[in-house]
């Protein structure tokens, strides 16, 4: 973990209440995917846990909804402000059980973690399928970006309006290795019952300090109690207690 | 002796800024990101008799200048504590530790008190009779005289190192409460503990946290906190320690001028890692603002006159 001041060069709204910043700053330790970054916004006590997105040289760019008072403040910044960040938080996903055709899969604000790990996965030459959950066809973002980084993408939206109708669990191929997964907990708990390989999980928790020192947001594991800020965000199927 | 060097019950610290239990685990998280034997001293979390897993979440809700929690006091247990956490701890931390202590029964407190006098590398015990976030415990100890009173002096049979209780903001008249203990042999108090609170979800109508209540830190209760400190410096001849909201030199200071010999800092560790390192950078310019040559000779200092 480390405390540095990042400036806003981007900040723009993606796709219904999601919003992607970019942020340059000292993004020293923090090219695991799936890890995240907790911010300070003025008038707020708390920072705000935020999952990266991608890291590239001295850019870090996030993707948010607006869900409350912290994101809705941070949506409302503009370029050349600068925030205080907390950067390399969390464990991250642990890509060497990807085996040779992981498969992603994420919904709606769980999407942004996965791309990072997507581009890792493919300068590995891993063969990435990808499955996007969203409500709507309006709230697809980042299927063209996926795309480009050579995975195979299917998108599925509960209406209908786009790619599959339903759920990213209606969209499971078969012969995937290994998978990731992010998303809202209604979905996770769907796609651990859908899943037949081992996989890892990114979970969301409301966070006192976001390092490991208040027990603010800790879980029952199979492994015992593990505090999501610093022992997660990412767990494993296996340790995951959710009676069926 | 520092400039900021300061007695506590007994026992010469090299400074009064003490990270205040729950918001400091066992400091291993805080050694990663500084010398953490720049502090006084620090209280770790708080720990039962048995192991405790504590609350649901969510645990924490945002609130104007603070925060509530309601961890539910989640430890392994003293006897891990011992066996685990304390010769991990005393790696990153060479001086003696507060050990914050809390229970459910009058037995508990003592169990738990009695296995941690054992320990060398304990210092104090800090006695929890406040926390707000737990049920037939904590905070029930703390809102009587005669209980807070019964809980000193059951823990100060079994044990020969200083004992600090930890006093409830949640009642009518605190410094009847440190009086109490004082007189029960109490050989300092600590205040305040979080103030009890609520938040609500206004699109769910339902409460924030799992627990329903938490207590409530951070800089919205040092006023409140500062007039406790106050009043208690002047109930009893033991020392205070003063602690709620505290997250700048100039807080420190003003809690020392109220009468605190030394100063727990809680939440702002949370919201920023490294404020007890900057408070303490911050302190000996101050000082010389104010015309403080030794930190000590301020305690209670604006009770004169």
């Amino acid at each position: 973990m480390k405390e540095s001041v990042f400036r806003i060069k981007e900040n723009r709204k993606i796709a219904p209440l999601t919003f992607l910043m970019v942020l340059e700053g000292d993004c020293a330790g923090m090219d695991r995917p799936g890890q995240f970054v907790n911010i300070r916004i003025e008038g707020l006590f708390l920072r705000r846990p935020i999952s990266v997105c991608d890291v590239r040289g001295d850019e870090l760019t996030l993707i948010y909804k607006t869900v409350g008072k912290g994101t809705e403040a941070m949506s409302r910044m503009s370029r050349g402000q600068e925030l205080s960040l907390l950067t390399g938080l969390g464990n991250g996903y642990d890509l060497t059980k990807a085996g040779d055709a992981p498969l992603l899969l994420g919904g709606g604000v769980g999407v942004p973690p996965l791309y990072l790990l997507a581009r890792k996965l493919r300068q590995e030459g891993k063969k990435v399928r990808v499955v996007l959950g969203f409500n709507r066809a309006d709230e697809i973002f980042f299927e063209r970006e996926f795309t480009e980084l050579g995975c195979e993408v299917t998108v599925t939206t509960v209406d209908g309006s786009a790619g599959i109708q339903g759920f990213v669990t209606d969209a499971i191929p078969e012969d995937y290795s290994y998978f990731y997964t992010c998303g809202p907990e209604p979905m996770l708990r769907a796609v651990k019952k859908a899943t037949g390989t081992s996989g890892q999980f990114s979970f969301e928790e409301r966070m006192g300090c976001g390092f490991g020192a208040c027990m603010g947001c800790t879980c029952r594991t199979v492994t015992g109690y593990k505090r999501i800020c610093k022992d997660g965000p990412v767990l494993e199927k296996e340790e995951i207690l959710w009676e069926d | 002796m520092g400039r900021l060097s300061t007695d506590l019950c007994g026992i010469e610290i090299d400074s009064p800024i003490i990270p205040a239990s729950g918001t400091f685990g066992y400091g291993y998280e805080y050694a990663e990101l500084y010398d953490i034997n720049i502090l006084g001293t620090f209280s770790f979390k708080g720990t039962t008799k048995e192991p405790r897993f504590g609350n649901p979440t969510p645990r924490i809700a945002e609130t104007p200048s603070g925060m509530l929690n309601a961890v539910g006091l989640q430890n392994p247990g003293v006897d891990r504590v011992i066996s685990e956490e304390l010769p991990r701890l005393s790696k990153v931390f060479g001086k003696p530790v507060m050990a914050n202590v809390s229970g459910f029964s009058v037995d508990e407190y003592v169990e738990t008190c009695a296995k941690l006098d054992s320990q060398e590398q304990v210092g104090w015990l800090e006695v929890n009779i406040s926390c707000p976030n737990v049920h037939g415990g904590g905070m029930s100890f703390g809102t009587s005289a005669d209980s807070a009173a019964e809980v000193t002096r059951e823990v100060k049979k079994v044990t020969s190192k200083p004992v600090i209780m930890k006093l409830s903001p949640n009642v009518t008249d605190i410094a009847a409460i440190a009086r109490a203990c004082e007189e029960a042999g109490a050989d300092g108090v600590s205040l305040i503990n979080t103030l009890m609170g609520m938040r609500l979800d206004i699109r769910r109508r339902k409460p924030i946290l799992a627990n329903r209540t938490g207590g409530l830190s951070g800089p919205a209760v040092f006023p409140v906190a500062l007039r406790m400190v106050w009043d208690v410096y002047k109930a009893v001849s033991i020392p205070v320690v003063g602690m709620g909201g505290v997250s700048s030199a100039e807080d420190v200071i003003e809690m020392m001028l109220a009468g605190a010999a030394a100063v727990e800092i809680g939440s702002a560790n949370l919201t920023d890692p490294y404020i007890c390192r900057k408070i303490t950078e911050d302190l000996p310019e101050l000082m010389d603002s104010l015309g403080i040559e030794n930190i000590k000779d301020i305690i209670g200092g604006a009770h004169n006159g």
